[in-house]
């Protein structure tokens, strides 16, 4: 295929792989630098509990094995990559007998869908607006009103989520406060149901369009400023060609591209953003978990999440920047 | 989001192209700037209301169980001028707070802007200058910390930190701050070795730290200060989602705090406004302040920009 290179690949996919290695093995270290030894102090509180939790021996046993605290910590490390591996996470410690898998996979297609619909939405909005703005065929009543749309873009997701909820929510009443659906309908392919979470989606997705898209805004004026020095616009100019076409098959095309860049760097910090506006919100994915198992030191569904988080981040990026060759012939990975 | 981004996906565009194209470029300084004094006045704004704040109102009202509880404004019936700004449903005046956060919120954001920047501009540097096997290693490394959700790793450091102070978050959010500075300085330095006055430096066999410091770092400036400023609205950025998430500092209130307590008080469907709308007015004007900063020194670098209107 063009552009895409076998060892582009590899290259890729090897940085993929070492970016997950490398976060695991973070979160590995990380407890056991921090002083007195929280495995065993985790280990500790859940024994003192064992009068009263129901099969609290069989969870002890389970971390024992699973951390193996007699071993050497090589074995200890090389058993926990193993975990890590296959995904198995064992049990929450604040909500046993609950499984840490099962929990992050009730929760994930909420944060996934939430996320891709506001990104896309989000990106889409700025690149238009990033065109609008540096575009000279824009009327300038449009020039007035687009950099207020820009303003939006210092405020972090989630501070913003704050003043959304108490304008639409407490002031006009619109959209339910929290949670992904209405409590007393079966989840399902029902009008009701899907109704319900689009309602109770749409706010959550707003605050991260709103506080992201100006963000992309920039990205593509930018671009559009650069790309309007090139002679293949002159002549286009020259040749009579009419201004939208200019527009839409010259410049935008041209200037899109380099977004796709700006995807990458940013998903990660969306991300993050996600998981604040879903804990404010009280959206039912691995944001509000997450803040559930802070608020519990549950560091089992803690260090799943936080693995299944940057797995999701890791994997977008390793398929945007295999896409992006196949859609910028021009680009040569060599120089990064 | 973090503006130094902006700066590096431009700046790279830019690379082929001579960027020193004087098109556009206005007679007055380019640091004379409306959005960099804007920026700027904002953020030395909230400082300094703040630091005299500190000065004119007893801070210790900022404890819990201080005042009475759920005082409004002093404006609103039933408020009073003893706690101007309200109290929330712990018994803290909402001045206090706000004069005791302000301040720690702009030091999380120095102490992780300095450091990420110092960091950043060793390894841009190193990165951009040796190139190599260096620079592999330090571009695998900010890549890998770029791409990856940093608060998500540093919700679980956080998490295991018993005694959280103000100076031990900053620097566990800039554990991952540097990644940015260091992408954005390499790329420059990257540009300018093969330009010609470095290129002159080196023929006329200069100690390599003089080129450094003495020829090329007097250009980077405006990329040092955006990156610092990035770094800085970043870890900011950061330090507010930790208190938010019941993982900053216990000890001192902070303003991501009183947010996230506010939340959980349920102070939205409460009708109580400043208990959430004043730290977060606080943090709004940081926020566009530095945001402001950071377009400013966009353009001071960038002349391109100057040209386009927005």
């Amino acid at each position: 295929m063009r552009g895409l290179s076998v060892g582009y690949v590899v290259r890729r996919v090897g940085m993929f792989l070492f970016t997950i290695w490398a976060s695991a093995t973070l979160m590995f270290f990380i407890p056991r630098l921090a002083p007195g030894d929280p495995v065993q102090a985790m280990i500790t509180r859940i024994t003192s509990q064992a009068g009263y939790v129901e099969g609290s021996g069989r969870l002890v046993a389970a971390w024992r094995a699973r951390f193996g605290l007699d071993d050497p910590l090589p074995v200890q490390y090389l058993h926990y990559l193993k975990s890590m591996a296959t995904f198995d996470f064992g049990y929450s410690l604040a909500q046993f007998p609950a499984e840490v898998g099962t929990m992050i996979g009730r929760a994930l297609p909420w944060t996934v869908g939430l996320l891709v619909i506001a990104t896309a939405l989000s990106f889409l909005a700025g690149s238009v607006i990033g065109a609008l703005m540096a575009w000279r065929g824009t009327p300038s009543l449009l020039r007035v009103f687009l950099p207020v749309s820009l303003t939006f873009t210092a405020i972090p997701f989630y501070i913003l989520g704050i003043v959304l909820i108490y304008v639409f929510v407490f002031t006009l009443r619109l959209f339910p406060i929290s949670g992904g659906y209405r409590g007393d309908l079966t989840p399902g392919l029902s009008l009701a149901f899907v109704n319900s979470v689009v309602q109770h989606g749409t706010l959550p997705a707003l605050s991260i369009v709103l506080a992201s898209m100006g963000f992309w805004a920039l990205g593509m004026r930018g671009m559009m400023v650069t790309v309007a020095g090139e002679d293949y616009l002159t002549l286009a100019r020259a040749k009579g060609l009419r201004p939208l076409d200019i527009l839409f098959r010259y410049e935008i095309r041209n200037a899109i591209l380099p977004q796709v860049t700006a995807l990458v760097l940013g998903i990660g910090g969306i991300v993050g953003g996600t998981v604040l506006v879903e804990y404010l919100f009280g959206y039912p994915g691995m944001g509000a978990l997450l803040y559930q198992a802070i608020s519990t030191t549950d560091y089992t569904v803690m260090q799943g999440i936080v693995f299944i988080l940057i797995l999701t981040t890791v994997t977008a990026v390793l398929i945007i920047d295999l896409v992006y060759p196949l859609l910028d012939p021009r680009i040569s990975y060599e120089r990064r | 989001m973090d503006p130094t981004a902006v700066t590096q996906i431009q700046e790279r565009a830019d690379q082929p192209t001579e960027a020193t194209d004087p098109a556009g470029r206005r007679p007055t300084s380019p640091w004379r700037n409306r959005k960099l004094l804007a920026g700027a006045g904002m953020v030395v704004g909230v400082l300094i209301l703040t630091l005299a704040g500190r000065l004119l109102w007893d801070t210790t009202l900022a404890r819990a169980a201080s005042s009475p509880l759920n005082l409004p404004p002093f404006w609103l019936p039933g408020g009073s001028f003893a706690h101007p700004l309200g109290t929330e449903n712990s018994g803290r005046d909402m001045l206090a707070l706000l004069v005791v956060g302000g301040p720690t919120t702009l030091q999380v954001g120095l102490v992780v802007g300095v450091t990420s920047m110092l960091v950043g501009t060793v390894l841009g540097f190193a990165a951009g200058y040796r190139g190599g096997v260096v620079d592999t290693v330090i571009r695998t490394l900010s890549d890998t910390a770029l791409t990856i959700p940093t608060l998500a790793i540093l919700v679980v450091i956080s998490a295991y930190v018993r005694q959280m102070d103000v100076t031990t978050m900053a620097l566990i959010v800039a554990l991952f701050a540097w990644a940015g500075p260091t992408r954005l300085i390499r790329a420059q330095v990257l540009s300018m070795r093969e330009q010609g006055y470095v290129r002159m430096a080196r023929l006329t066999a200069l100690p390599t730290r003089h080129i450094m410091f003495g020829e090329m770092m007097p250009n980077l400036l405006p990329y040092l200060a955006a990156s610092f400023i990035g770094a800085t609205s970043g870890g900011i950025l950061a330090a507010v989602g930790l208190e938010a998430l019941g993982l900053g500092p216990q000890r001192i209130p902070t303003l991501g705090m009183t947010v996230s307590n506010a939340i959980s008080g349920s102070a939205i469907l409460r009708g109580m406004w400043w208990w959430w709308g004043f730290p977060t007015l606080v943090l709004m004007v940081i926020f566009i302040g530095l945001f402001l900063l950071a377009i400013g020194l966009d353009e001071v670098a960038n002349p391109r920009l100057r040209g386009a209107k927005a």
